[in-house]
């Protein structure tokens, strides 16, 4: 594994642990940077040592101590100096990353930067990343990060997960943070890769944690479902030159059943209880009120249980939307409510729809305007509403394919 | 770690309470504390008389300026606070939920209280 990788995937859970024992994200973050850079400068000559993840635990906790040292603050440090001296050497604690989300997320952090402090410390994704992500300046970004972490140590908000009175209010911003993580993932808002597996198996890790935590919950349990139900699907999303494959195109041979099993069956244990109709606009209907991710884990289980993509029941899917529309009203999803109703059949529909949502900034409503104006072979308004999704995308294997497809409504006009 | 729980009373809402039920706030208040006395939680609290008492001193041009009524003019205001002394932020947010005060409209605000010459950040 190089040390790019090793960053990617184990960043933020090295962090947890470092900062489950110094209590200060700022100190715990400077420990790790500093045993990342002296492997980088070590590795190439000495090689990696036998356990990477160790190492920089090690490292980083070592470089913490002889900074809470220097700082010679040691009345009310030393405590954190015993959790520092016996921080296992051996692979950070799980748990940690759950406490870390918690922390994250507090109801006394500011919403705007919960979600940018988890990714920026759990994922371990760039201040710069982030801004991009939320098209906000990176000055900003930053300045919300350091606002945050300076209220969790000056405030002191507790690295801790809630008790349980408290657990049940505070697990949505929980939850909605991991599938921020998993959405992060699954389809990258910058970079040149389109996926980041890496942060979609945190994802589902966090969120099995999440179940183990609250077994009787439904939306924990939901979120898994849809996350597995999506991720089942990651090898056919992209070709061998990175490109991204649409799901009507994709060889669904390659998709991981095992993960379709069981985020099917946890569905299917969601829903034993009320009888599932199949119709959605009845029983699912009724019982899905008030769960957001049921609702999208269903939509995700009838396209991954579809057994080629001329048989995937679009109508339902379509039925599904509606109700996570009226559930949680957004432009997003009013987006993917139109693609479900033109892939029943209704372009006309679909783009009388389409036309309606503002979405500035994103390049995917122009990408399915263009899409259905080319199914319907209107191929100079294809062409106009290709190039203004061009101009919005930042995934590069995104932008491949929004320029494939404008060669073909190109050369196709008459 | 200590925190300062500031607790600003909403004047409106406060006028529209009979004398009775001002009486068992109060008296609920009272309660509220002496249990955190007890459990060590709080070594002392502070009511604090209503603005219209307030007199305020700024200086401008050398000169200390002396003037009738509280800092700021406003529909809430200050009636008092309390030092708790909590372990982190949720045990003082546990506290401060059980305030009686908040059933009639009172806010209350939970900031780190700095003593002495401790380092800031």
């Amino acid at each position: 594994m190089t040390l790019g990788e090793l960053h990617r995937e184990h960043y933020g859970r090295i962090l947890a642990s470092l900062i489950r024992a110094v209590r200060d994200f700022t100190l715990a973050e400077d420990a790790l940077q500093e045993a990342f850079a002296i492997a980088v400068a070590q590795w190439p000559q000495k090689g990696p040592p036998p356990n990477p993840v160790a190492w920089l635990l090690a490292t980083a906790r070592n470089k913490a101590i002889d900074q809470i040292r220097h700082r010679a603050m040691a009345a009310h440090k030393h405590e954190e100096m015993i959790t520092l001296a016996t921080l296992e050497e051996s692979a950070p604690e799980p748990a940690d990353t759950l406490r870390l989300i918690f922390t994250c997320c507090h109801p006394a952090i500011a919403p705007e930067a919960q979600i940018a402090l988890t990714l920026h410390t759990v994922c371990g994704l760039t201040t710069e990343e982030i801004a991009r992500a939320f098209l906000v300046p990176v000055p900003t970004l930053a300045q919300r990060l350091v606002r945050a972490k300076t209220k969790i140590k000056l405030a002191a908000i507790p690295y801790s997960i809630p008790g349980d009175d408290e657990l049940p209010s505070r697990l949505s911003a929980a939850l909605h943070v991991v599938y921020l993580v998993f959405n992060e993932g699954y389809s990258a808002s910058s970079g040149t890769e389109i996926i980041r597996a890496d942060l979609c198996a945190d994802a589902i890790r966090l969120a099995r944690q999440l179940v183990g935590l609250l077994p009787l919950e439904r939306e924990p349990r939901a979120l898994l479902a849809l996350m597995l139900l999506n991720d089942a699907r990651r090898p056919a999303r992209t070709d061998a030159s990175g490109d991204l494959v649409l799901l009507e195109d994709q060889d669904r041979t390659l998709w991981d059943r095992a993960k379709i099993a069981e985020g099917t069956a946890l569905l299917d244990a969601i829903f034993s209880h009320t009888s599932p109709s199949p119709s959605p606009t009845t029983a699912w209907g009724k019982s899905l009120r008030g769960a957001p991710y049921a609702l999208q884990a269903a939509i995700a289980a009838l396209h991954a249980n579809a057994p080629t993509a001329d048989k995937t029941d679009w109508p339902q899917i379509a039925a599904l939307y509606a109700l996570l529309a009226q559930l949680t009203p957004s432009p997003i999803i009013e987006l993917n409510r139109a693609v479900a109703i033109a892939m029943s059949g209704h372009l006309e529909n679909a783009l009388t729809l389409l036309d309606q949502l503002d979405l500035p900034g994103y390049h995917r409503l122009p990408a399915a305007r263009a899409d259905l104006l080319r199914r319907t072979g209107r191929f100079p308004e294809a062409a106009v509403a290709y190039g203004e999704a061009l101009s919005l995308v930042r995934n590069d294997a995104e932008r491949r394919h929004l320029q494939k497809r404008l060669q073909e409504v190109s050369t196709s006009s008459p | 770690m200590q925190y300062v729980m500031l607790i600003y009373l909403d004047s409106q809402r406060w006028s529209t309470l009979s004398t009775d039920e001002r009486n068992r706030v109060h008296q609920e208040c009272g309660a509220w504390h002496e249990a955190l006395v007890k459990s060590g939680h709080s070594r002392s609290c502070s009511g604090l008389q209503p603005p219209s008492t307030a007199t305020t001193l700024r200086e401008a041009h050398g000169k200390t300026i002396i003037t009738d009524g509280p800092f700021a003019e406003t529909k809430e205001f200050l009636g008092g606070f309390e030092i708790l002394e909590c372990a982190h932020l949720d045990e003082a947010i546990a506290i401060a939920k059980r305030f009686p005060g908040l059933r009639v409209g009172t806010a209350v605000e939970l900031r780190p209280h700095v003593v002495g010459n401790e380092c800031k950040d």
